[in-house]
């Protein structure tokens, strides 16, 4: 796109000058410059965004995201409750990966209390961050595709996805709240026979990221719309604060699972995907990449997972069971306890952060001994991404900047909080 | 042995921080106080000295923390200087995280380190709505989560969870109107901060505890 070039970006001795001799020869062609509304009801703008852009002609000469429309005060809300009922904000969140978001809570939460969890309950949490990356890119893949025209890999992707929620669903009870992940392990075991169904999509689902890469990876148009469009290098990645998929593609071999292991990744096999090109196209092909990898990282999870407990045995951090609570007075009060009052957490603060599907998801968390956060920031990764929005999509047209907003997987629950 | 692997590997870290907080502490200006937390390295520098110490982060090859990944503020109304403004910087070359505070408060602002990450506008941006931290030398400092006009900056300690305004939209002027917030019931804060924390001699009860006391040779409870 760089044969595009703006009336800014011409020097000043190139401008024929009114009174010059060359004045006649040249001619000066005004573009009429106007601003354009994108959104906040755009399908395209995933969500609430208001993008307000300066266009020349068809090509954007600045582009200025406004935020905060869907803001509803979570890291408010959060310091007046117990780290218990913190966490359900956490799905509300990134709504499409939240098991990720609530694992950094729940990090946050265990490293303040000093707690290690059981082996079983790390393994789910793996096990289920995977499926949920899977879940957060096939909803990201597929709606790109859709903003760039291809209708038919976002409907087989929700299919798909229904799947992948059905285990949600019979794990936690929910298909996307699933305020599952909680600080001391997961909420309940997984019910029988749920690990064979995970077992039977392990080995489906690979056939399915053929079929989807048959319509998208080498179809033309899609390329047309993706290679070398919104190119970020490394530098400018790093620059402008990029993690996860949109790092890596701009050539940044960095993965939180692998550098800063938490639960179980230190005992899983897989491989970092990246690409070198830093464009809208690396970006989708990194997420395909990394579906192949979950997949992989899942089955090694069904296969290793030991059995045993699934929190913490510390009837003062976890609940204790309803076949105790009947017998013992001490587990019911401590059962009372736990859900008025909850738990005291140590004064500290900590920085914990995840690999969420999008990239780095932080939790900086501020205790003060009482039962509720004195401060929790939420750091969202698309809050990061958005801002560089103005920089990718500049000199590109206008159906490009819609591109760029699908390969940066922006949504607005995590940027607006 | 895998724990033992893993115990070998975050001691090594935490040594690595050590000697990185232990250089910062003597040799950098500006640094207040550098040490390991939890694991994690936490500067508290100078409000005045901060350009030159984050450069110096970024740029020295024992830091280069090419990445600042978040900016917060943290409000205690009781300091004189009651906000903290909390960097956390990322080194993907090294594998290394770093936190740097400093202390404001309403007036004095923070100078801006978007000239060092680009990614610190909207950053800065989100902290000084939130909590009204200003940042100098920083050309676009606009609001950016709350609405359009909104006044005042809510996540500070004297701002109520309810807020001040409540929006609805109404039939007879078609239109969405701002009204103060009407709660139909007061808005209850129970702090669980127990009277008997800590407390091992009931009141009224002294005697009986000085006697315990002479039984058991000083050791409180049971």
């Amino acid at each position: 796109m760089s044969d595009i070039v703006l009336r800014d970006d011409i020097p000043e001795t190139m401008l024929p000058d009114a009174g010059g001799e060359n004045a006649g020869n040249r001619h000066i062609i005004e573009i009429d410059s106007h601003s354009l509304n994108f959104g906040p009801q755009h399908p395209s703008a995933h969500g609430v965004l208001r993008l307000v852009l300066e266009m020349d002609g068809e090509v954007v000469a600045r582009a200025v995201p406004h935020i905060g429309l869907l803001h509803r005060g979570t890291e408010k809300l959060i310091e007046y409750k117990t780290y218990m009922k913190a966490l359900p904000y956490f799905d509300r969140l990134d709504y499409v990966s939240p098991m990720c978001e609530e694992q950094a809570f729940a990090l946050a939460t265990e490293k303040l209390l000093g707690i290690e969890i059981p082996d079983r309950a790390k393994w789910i949490r793996t096990m289920f961050a995977e499926i949920t990356r899977v879940l957060n890119h096939l909803l990201n893949i597929t709606s790109f595709g859709l903003d760039c025209g291809a209708l038919t890999p976002a409907l087989w992707g929700y299919e798909e996805r229904e799947k992948l929620l059905e285990f949600y669903e019979a794990a936690s009870g929910a298909r996307f709240h699933a305020n599952y992940f909680r600080p001391g392990g997961v909420a309940r075991d997984l019910p029988l026979g749920l690990t064979d169904r995970i077992a039977g999509w392990v080995t489906e689902f690979p056939r399915f990221i053929d079929d989807l890469e048959s319509m998208l990876t080498g179809n033309r148009i899609w390329k047309q719309r993706t290679v070398g469009i919104g190119i970020f290098t490394s530098e400018q990645a790093l620059d402008w604060g990029f993690s996860g998929p949109c790092l890596r593609a701009s050539g940044v071999p960095w993965d939180l699972r692998k550098s800063q292991p938490y639960d179980m990744y230190d005992q899983v096999q897989f491989a970092v995907p990246v690409a070198r090109n830093g464009d809208c196209y690396d970006r989708y092909l990194v997420r395909i990449a990394e579906m192949r990898e979950s997949v992989k990282i899942v089955a090694q999870c069904l296969e290793r997972m030991p059995d045993g407990p699934v929190k913490v045995q510390d009837t003062k951090i976890s609940p204790p069971s309803r076949k105790d609570m009947k017998r013992s007075m001490e587990a019911l009060i401590h059962h009372f306890k736990l859900f008025t009052e909850g738990y005291h957490v140590p004064p500290g603060a900590t920085y914990t952060a995840v690999e969420s599907p999008k990239g780095e998801f932080g939790v900086y968390l501020v205790a003060d001994g009482s039962n509720r956060p004195y401060r929790c920031k939420i750091r969202p990764t698309g809050f990061a991404h958005l801002q560089a929005m103005d920089e990718l999509s500049r000199r590109h047209m206008l159906a490009d900047a819609v591109a760029i907003i699908g390969s940066l997987d922006l949504v607005f629950g995590e940027i607006d909080r | 042995m895998v724990e033992a692997l893993a115990a070998t590997r975050d001691a090594a870290v935490i040594g690595r921080l050590g000697a990185l907080a232990a250089s910062l502490s003597t040799k950098a200006v500006g640094v207040a106080s550098a040490s390991v937390e939890k694991g994690e390295l936490v500067v508290r520098a100078d409000r005045a000295a901060l350009l030159p110490l984050m450069t110096m982060l970024r740029d020295d090859p024992r830091f280069a923390f090419q990445q600042m990944m978040d900016l917060c503020g943290v409000d205690f109304p009781e300091r004189p200087e009651r906000f903290d403004v909390v960097y956390n910087l990322l080194s993907v070359t090294l594998n290394q995280r770093c936190r740097v505070i400093v202390t404001t408060d309403e007036v004095q602002p923070v100078p801006s380190v978007h000239r060092i990450w680009s990614a610190a506008t909207w950053w800065e941006r989100e902290c000084y709505d939130l909590f009204g931290v200003l940042f100098s030398d920083q050309p676009d400092l606009r609001r950016i989560l709350t609405d359009y006009g909104f006044e005042g900056h809510p996540l500070r300690k004297d701002f109520p969870l309810t807020g001040y305004v409540e929006v609805r939209y109404d039939v007879d002027r078609r239109a969405v109107v701002y009204e103060p917030v009407k709660l139909t019931q007061d808005f209850r804060n129970f702090d669980f901060v127990s009277p008997w924390e800590g407390m091992m001699t009931l009141p009224g009860d002294e005697k009986a505890h000085e006697t315990r006391q002479g039984i058991t040779s000083g050791v409180p409870g049971k």
